[in-house]
């Protein structure tokens, strides 16, 4: 290993993709086998965002379906759930993973022909289109694609090859943003 | 039978979130590990110059796939007790367009997007805010669209329930699938690869 004057490190490779791949089915797996249910990220948003409405205008989160499904009986925190749980832990295991092969820094993923500026809208857009997409088809990629995928769940098949379908039909028009 | 524990009443709903933050810390780790914090590793995808995602992807639906089938067999694991989400296809088929469309122009999905941030890519904290501003957008619109979501329900329904064989042999063709799929990205790599060269 290299050693560097200032203390840093060259970040490490990422592990061969069919290692990384098998330690991810292992961890979905175990979700199956102690909770009874796989993984999932863009839920715990909904629930983020549920709170905030009903936070700020109660009477119009309990009027609206989508946002008292996540409410649940109002007894507790919508933020007191599974998946909000769920998605803190995904920020910590990113970070020591990070942390252990010194790939944490401040840094703007981009190509070499956008700016910051326009990068940053890029991202908020497809941020935006996204949550859309995560609500209208019950899931997103970890939800839909890799849990209802590993459990043959015909929807989440349908949502899956969606996916691919609408990233390819759309990544001509995207592609000064990334090579 | 005894798995899934949390549904044969093993631990509390308390326990079953230390459970969530553990197998969260397991899932960012290997997202990390991948290479899945980076918009242009994972974007990559879509121009076939890297085709980590389907791989890493296919590996885990296969690995965790056929874990829990042979756990089933084995009578450890009750498949019926371990939850699907019921299918709404033309709703379905639509948000996955958005997903797809959302993850090429802003660069993540949102579990990639929460382990780009916690290693400090920037453009996944927007790309946080931006989700947030969609679903509270999805949520103002609900009542206008909840007629559409609710199109063609067909309840809770596997693809071996749907076309009518045998759920293991729908596992070993996914398998035969999958396996296809890998040794196809291979070849696509080296030729995008051989083709940059020339």
């Amino acid at each position: 290993m290299t050693h560097h004057p200032h203390g840093s490190k060259e970040p490490q490779p990422y592990w061969n993709p069919y290692v990384a791949g098998i330690g991810l089915g292992l961890v979905l797996l175990a979700a199956f086998v102690i909770m009874g249910r796989g993984l999932g990220a863009s839920g715990a948003f909904s629930s983020l965002v549920s709170g905030a409405v009903n936070t700020v205008a109660p009477q119009h989160a309990q009027g609206n379906a989508f946002y008292s499904d996540y409410l649940g009986d109002g007894t507790q925190s919508p933020l007191n759930d599974w998946l909000v749980f769920e998605v803190l832990g995904v920020f910590v295991g990113g970070f020591i993973s990070g942390i252990l092969a010194h790939r944490v820094n401040k840094t703007v993923e981009r190509g070499p022909r956008i700016s910051v500026t326009g990068r940053m809208a890029y991202a908020f857009v497809g941020g935006a289109i996204l949550g859309v997409g995560a609500k209208m088809a019950k899931g997103c990629m970890s939800g839909q694609a890799l849990t209802g995928g590993a459990l043959l769940n015909l929807g989440s098949w349908a949502t899956m090859l969606s996916i691919f379908a609408g990233a390819y039909a759309l990544a001509y028009f995207m592609r000064r943003q990334w090579i | 039978m005894s798995a899934p524990f949390f549904k044969f009443g093993m631990f509390s709903e308390e326990v079953g979130l230390i459970f969530a933050f553990a197998i969260g810390i397991g899932f960012g780790f290997f997202l990390e590990r991948a290479g899945f914090n980076s918009a242009k590793k994972l974007t990559a995808q879509f121009y076939f110059t890297d085709l980590t995602v389907f791989k890493v992807m296919f590996t885990a639906i296969v690995t965790a796939m056929i874990g829990l089938y042979y756990l089933s067999v084995i009578g450890l694991v009750d498949l019926s007790l371990v939850y699907l989400t019921s299918t709404n296809l033309i709703p379905q088929v639509v948000g996955g367009l958005l997903l797809g469309f959302g993850f090429v122009i802003g660069g993540y999905c949102p579990g990639t997007s929460c382990v780009a941030a916690a290693t400090g890519r920037l453009d996944a904290v927007v790309y946080l805010a931006g989700i947030i501003a969609g679903i509270f957008f999805y949520g103002e619109i609900y009542p206008l669209i909840e007629s559409f979501t609710q199109l063609t329900p067909m309840g809770t329904l596997t693809i071996p329930e749907y076309i009518g064989l045998p759920y293991g042999l729908v596992v070993f063709l996914v398998v035969l699938m999958a396996l296809g799929g890998f040794a196809g990205a291979e070849w696509v790599e080296k030729y995008m690869a051989a083709r940059k060269e020339e």
